[in-house]
């Protein structure tokens, strides 16, 4: 395997995990304009993911962007841990998003420039719609956090416990090094201030308190996740496994 | 049509339908790259709208129907990505198609297709396609959809 092809499909898992957590939203939203919101952010993040396997695919040259998104296990997926966490109650959903969105947002806006004509015009392309759903999720931040006494401390609470698995946006192993040399890849280092930023001026906006930086979740870039997305595979694989060349 | 007019291929295109909204064609959408005719062959360079959006698979569809009826066979449809799709490439002709058609185009300012005024209100980014936002109109009262600008 190719570290520009595990790169790639770094960036398609952490796609297609959210967008799957966030389809489990449809038929369940809060209100109907809430539940369109979700399932169209849910749409976005599956197209963006099948133009990143897309290419994973073409590095490949074997697998099918299929086979990559059903047929891969648990150990074979490297997206942060953050993605796979349990949609929870609404709040929870938003903290994970937010958290994520900030991340994506300044993720792509240094793609945009990467020497890999691809992935730069991948993440021109991806960046239209994470800049809405960033929208989305910071709006709702606000309005939960800054609102009853019950929605504060509900997403508090979510934005505690979610808190461990923010770590990961910023390490960099030996393939990011390789990758960045190559001027392909990002800097996830160099993110961290941009990120620390605009994530405080959100949180003093939503008036929710900064958690204190204590252990940090790690190891999805081997693999390595937490109890979540096996159950997340088990029920997005199960069609095209039990049915191996179902058409629909 | 087998010999390199591309002009031909082009008017067939613009008799493809939207399928989310019908009053535009795909030509007018702005999807529609480049048509380009090399070793004997047409290839139709398409883009998407939005990464993930659904209409794409069905005028791709819709074409090659489209194609097959008019005995065109030597063709192929390439997806590309770069430039990324813009709702800059809409002409205001096609603007005023939308808007008669009752969907606010894509502007710095929001103005409901009813009734002209820009006394409007935003009830959500999302609407029944991706690339479309829920307004209502303060004046009229009637709800409408805004293609959002990307």
């Amino acid at each position: 395997m190719s570290n520009l092809f595990k790169y790639t499909l770094r960036i398609a898992d952490r796609s297609l995990i959210l967008g799957q957590r966030m389809s489990e939203w449809c038929s369940k939203g809060p209100t109907l304009e809430e539940d369109i919101a979700m399932s169209n952010i849910a749409l976005d993040l599956f197209g963006q993911a099948n133009g990143f396997y897309e290419y994973a695919a073409q590095i490949d040259g074997k697998k099918s962007t299929d086979d990559l998104a059903f047929k891969r296990n648990e150990r074979e997926f490297f997206n942060h841990q953050l993605s796979e966490q349990e949609n929870g109650n609404f709040g929870t959903t938003t903290v994970r998003n937010f958290l994520h969105d900030t991340f994506n947002f300044l993720f792509y806006t240094e793609l945009i420039s990467s020497k890999d004509e691809t992935l730069a015009a991948l993440a021109a392309k991806s960046i239209k719609e994470v800049k809405y759903h960033l929208r989305h999720s910071t709006n709702w931040l606000i309005r939960l956090g800054d609102g009853t006494e019950e929605s504060n401390l509900k997403v508090q609470k979510a934005l505690d416990f979610l808190w461990q698995y923010t770590g990961e946006f910023f390490e960099m192993d030996e393939i990011d090094y390789e990758i960045l040399d190559l001027e392909i890849g990002v800097d996830n280092k160099k993110i961290k201030e941009k990120w620390d930023k605009m994530i405080n001026n959100s949180l003093k906006e939503a008036k929710l308190k900064r958690p204190v930086d204590g252990y940090m979740a790690t190891g999805s870039k081997k693999g390595i996740h937490t109890e979540h997305l096996g159950f997340l595979l088990a029920e997005m694989q199960f069609l095209p496994r039990a049915y191996p060349n179902a058409k629909w | 049509m087998q010999n390199g007019n591309t002009e031909h291929i082009w008017e067939l295109l613009n008799t493809v339908p939207d399928p989310e909204i019908p009053a535009i064609s795909i030509v007018e959408l702005g999807v529609i790259r480049d048509v380009i005719f090399s070793d004997k062959s047409y290839t139709i360079l398409i883009t998407p709208t939005y990464s993930g959006c659904p209409a794409v698979k069905t005028f791709t569809d819709d074409i090659k129907i489209s194609f097959k009826e008019n005995g065109i066979r030597n063709f192929k449809i390439k997806l590309v990505y770069s430039p990324a799709w813009t709702t800059d490439w809409m002409t205001d002709k096609t603007k005023e198609k939308l808007r008669r058609y009752g969907i606010a185009p894509p502007s710095s300012k929001v103005v409901c297709p009813q009734c002209n005024t820009n006394r409007v209100e935003l009830i959500s980014e999302f609407g029944a396609t991706a690339c479309k936002a829920m307004y209502k109109c303060s004046d009229c009262l009637e709800p409408f959809e805004f293609f959002k600008c990307i």
